[in-house]
């Protein structure tokens, strides 16, 4: 067995022992390529960043084949969230009367983020297992296939965006302009957040077979742990130390600072009374305050994602056998 | 010299598990004790090859002949070990894998040439080209559903060539398709070789590789025999299917040997012996052969008659032969007897074959026989193909410019 400290590093390796390579059709130097059992995270992200126009041919594949033959075709992809918002709307503004005011945008700012997360995990979970046929045939970085799912569904999320911005143009609702600019970093942390979730859920499930079901499930509880229909408010009011554990799962601060943008100029100050009764819905936190949590949000997210990804390389070793 | 690929101390382990267990439920309850076996797919194989080689990889079947293209191809990780690819690798292991039945031809052109590592550019300017290899200039806008299987695998194989690799990986693929299919893969081989492209080939075809390669490994157990030229590489390789085929033998002869009565009238050896082989324990084509068989008889036998069946790998009779009865009332008196069946030149190509030898009384009732009697190899030296040897010359204008014997 040849000790591995001998191949340090691929480029080290050529350059040293076959100084430039001339092959037989005299194409000079070839990049060379290194498979072995170690996991190392430059040449991973490098192969990714090279297979990103395949994220497009896959992502355009996911839209054309999901609606396929259907006669509504891609407006099923809007139907499923206009049903479930308008439920919940129905439910606990005439049923549970919420003290939440304008509660049907108040919801759409925070279904908004949900779709997309839950979604995605739910498809990505089972992303490696479904497209066992080419894992075990072809040679591309694996990850891909949990970003493409990623890719589908912010095509996804435009277009429910696009309703809301209608939405709030129809009903004559302005946003709380100062607050937009948080709306990038929230999308960008959701994005980084959900994909590492999604690469390291498609590797697990590939071993244990029960993820995908258990990630509808955890879902679920999730989204009650989430202020989307109450308010963070009420939480924080209720208890402190809840509202910072709250605070703690990286899906809060960024349905918050959707609701702040999107929803927040209903009570500019933070203190939007339904008919005078139970409380603030937003909490009264300062511009700074958001990008805070966002910011921590992000290095979390990204520490999460390559952790996943190293997760993910060592798992990967065995796919082809395990499907 | 430089190498294409360079395979250094690789190794691969599989766990076999006696049950699969993949649910939450069935992994707690069984947390800690699996049962598995331990199954080493390849063991520390080093081989390089040159850029602008073609090798083939052959060995039976779980000798770790594919796992070690997968790993080449990146597919599989090695448990130890490395494999340094130079250049870009196209791998051929199915065809059309990632085809998308939904999706039109065009549509799966690009998706498959995006996964193979094609750039949407590359796959633009390559497309007519494609188009054309697979033949399906008036299908591509159809979708991939409702081609034949044969449309299928021309339109992979088509994008597969297309990826201009420097190190082309093929996996038995080469057997798809109809004849003409077959040739046209065969004739982008040997362009891929005339442009100095590095050639990888896994078949179970001895022929195929003879035909293509300028090298072959042989494997065995996840070991590496012998890296060989094709006449030699071939020869171990059926060596080592006789070997196994004879510690298998060994063990299901205690159960045929209770089956064996006592007959009255029995073969009880065969040898065979090359005369013109010296050291040799295996025959080249041409050389002679001499088939060698006692018999003993508890009783005289009027009129018998002795054959000699020559069976080829897949059973099928290459030659059979009987001798004349023998006449009148000449018969064949009991006690041991000595028969020979002698070939002066024997033109098979190459190749494992079995002889039979039986004994049949005059009405050709079968009195004893030994099957199989014994087996020997013929090793092809040249470069003809098929079953047998046959003397030819080639002229041009009249000239001969070369002959086959």
């Amino acid at each position: 067995m040849v000790a591995e400290d001998e191949f340090e590093d691929p480029e080290s390796v050529a350059s040293a022992t076959l100084a430039p390579i001339l092959d037989a059709s005299g194409r000079g130097d070839l990049p060379a390529r290194i498979v072995s059992a170690r996991v190392r995270l430059r040449p991973r992200l490098r192969e990714i960043w090279k297979s990103r126009e395949l994220v497009v041919f896959l992502i355009r594949k996911e839209l054309k084949v999901k609606y396929k033959g259907s006669f509504l075709g891609f407006i099923w992809s809007m139907i499923n969230p206009a049903i479930v918002l308008m439920v919940y709307y129905v439910v606990f503004r005439y049923f549970l009367r919420t003290a939440v005011p304008e509660f049907a945008l108040y919801l759409f700012s925070g279904l908004l983020v949900w779709n997309f997360f839950g979604v995605t995990l739910g498809g990505a979970s089972s992303a490696i297992v479904r497209n066992a046929g080419i894992v075990k045939k072809v040679s591309f970085p694996r990850e891909i296939l949990a970003i493409s799912q990623v890719g589908t569904s912010l095509v996804f999320f435009f277009f429910q965006f696009l309703v809301l911005v209608l939405f709030l143009i129809g009903f004559r609702y302005a946003p709380a302009w100062g607050y937009l600019p948080l709306l990038l970093g929230a999308l960008l942390d959701l994005v980084i957040f959900t994909t590492a979730l999604s690469i390291f859920l498609s590797a697990a499930n590939v071993y244990l077979r029960d993820v995908q079901h258990l990630i509808d499930v955890i879902l679920q509880a999730w989204f009650w742990g989430v202020p989307i229909i109450y308010s963070y408010n009420r939480v924080y009011h209720h208890a402190h130390w809840l509202g910072y554990l709250f605070l703690a799962d990286p899906i809060t601060p960024i349905v918050l600072s959707f609701q702040r943008a999107l929803y927040g100029h209903v009570a500019p100050l933070g203190y939007g009374y339904a008919n005078g009764a139970s409380g603030p819905v937003l909490a009264n936190y300062p511009y700074h305050f958001y990008v805070a949590m966002l910011g921590w949000v992000f290095l979390a997210s990204v520490v999460l994602l390559l952790a996943s990804l190293l997760v993910f390389g060592r798992l990967e070793g065995n796919f082809a056998e395990e499907l | 010299m430089s190498y294409a690929v360079e395979i250094q101390g690789l190794s691969k382990h599989f766990r076999l598990y006696h049950e699969k267990y993949t649910s939450l439920k069935e992994r707690v309850l069984h947390a800690g004790n699996l049962p598995y076996d331990d199954f080493w797919a390849l063991q520390d194989v080093t081989v390089n090859i040159e850029a602008g080689k073609t090798i083939g990889v052959l060995g039976r079947n779980g000798s770790g002949k594919s796992t070690l293209l997968k790993c080449i191809a990146g597919i599989l990780q090695p448990s130890s070990g490395q494999v340094i690819v130079r250049g870009q690798l196209a791998a051929m292991l199915e065809l059309g894998a990632g085809m998308q039945p939904e999706l039109s031809g065009r549509e799966n052109i690009y998706l498959n040439g995006s996964l193979l590592g094609l750039s949407r550019r590359e796959i633009d300017r390559r497309f007519d080209e494609i188009v054309a290899f697979a033949e399906l200039e008036q299908f591509i806008d159809n979708q991939v559903r409702y081609y034949s299987s044969g449309m299928y695998v021309r339109l992979g194989f088509a994008v597969a060539v297309n990826v201009d690799p420097d190190v082309l990986l093929v996996d038995e693929v080469l057997a798809v398709g109809d004849e003409r299919f077959q040739q046209k893969c065969l004739d982008k081989v040997s362009e891929f070789q005339e442009e100095g492209r590095t050639i990888i080939v896994v078949s179970h075809s001895p022929d195929m590789m003879r035909q293509i390669c300028e090298e072959i490994i042989v494997m065995d157990h996840g070991h590496v025999l012998t890296v060989a030229p094709p006449g030699e590489a071939i020869r171990i390789f059926r060596d080592s299917l006789i070997a196994a085929d004879a510690a298998q033998a060994e063990q299901e002869d205690e159960f045929g040997a209770r089956s064996t009565v006592q007959r009255q009238v029995e073969i009880t050896e065969v040898g065979l012996e090359f005369p013109g082989a010296g050291e040799r324990t295996y025959l080249v084509t041409g050389d002679s052969l001499r088939v060698r068989a006692k018999l003993v008889t508890a009783h005289a036998i009027p009129g018998a008659r002795f054959g000699l069946t020559l069976l080829n790998e897949r059973n099928e009779t290459v030659f059979g032969a009987q001798s004349d009865a023998l006449s009148g009332g000449d018969v064949l008196d009991p006690g041991e007897r000595d028969i020979s069946f002698v070939f002066d030149t024997v033109p098979l190509l190459d190749g494992r074959f079995t002889v039979n030898v039986d004994v049949r009384d005059s009405h050709s009732m079968m009195l004893a026989n030994a099957e199989p009697a014994a087996t020997f190899e013929v090793m092809n030296p040249g470069r003809s193909v098929g079953m047998f040897s046959l003397a030819m010359r080639t002229e041009l204008d009249g000239q001969t410019i070369s002959s086959s014997v």
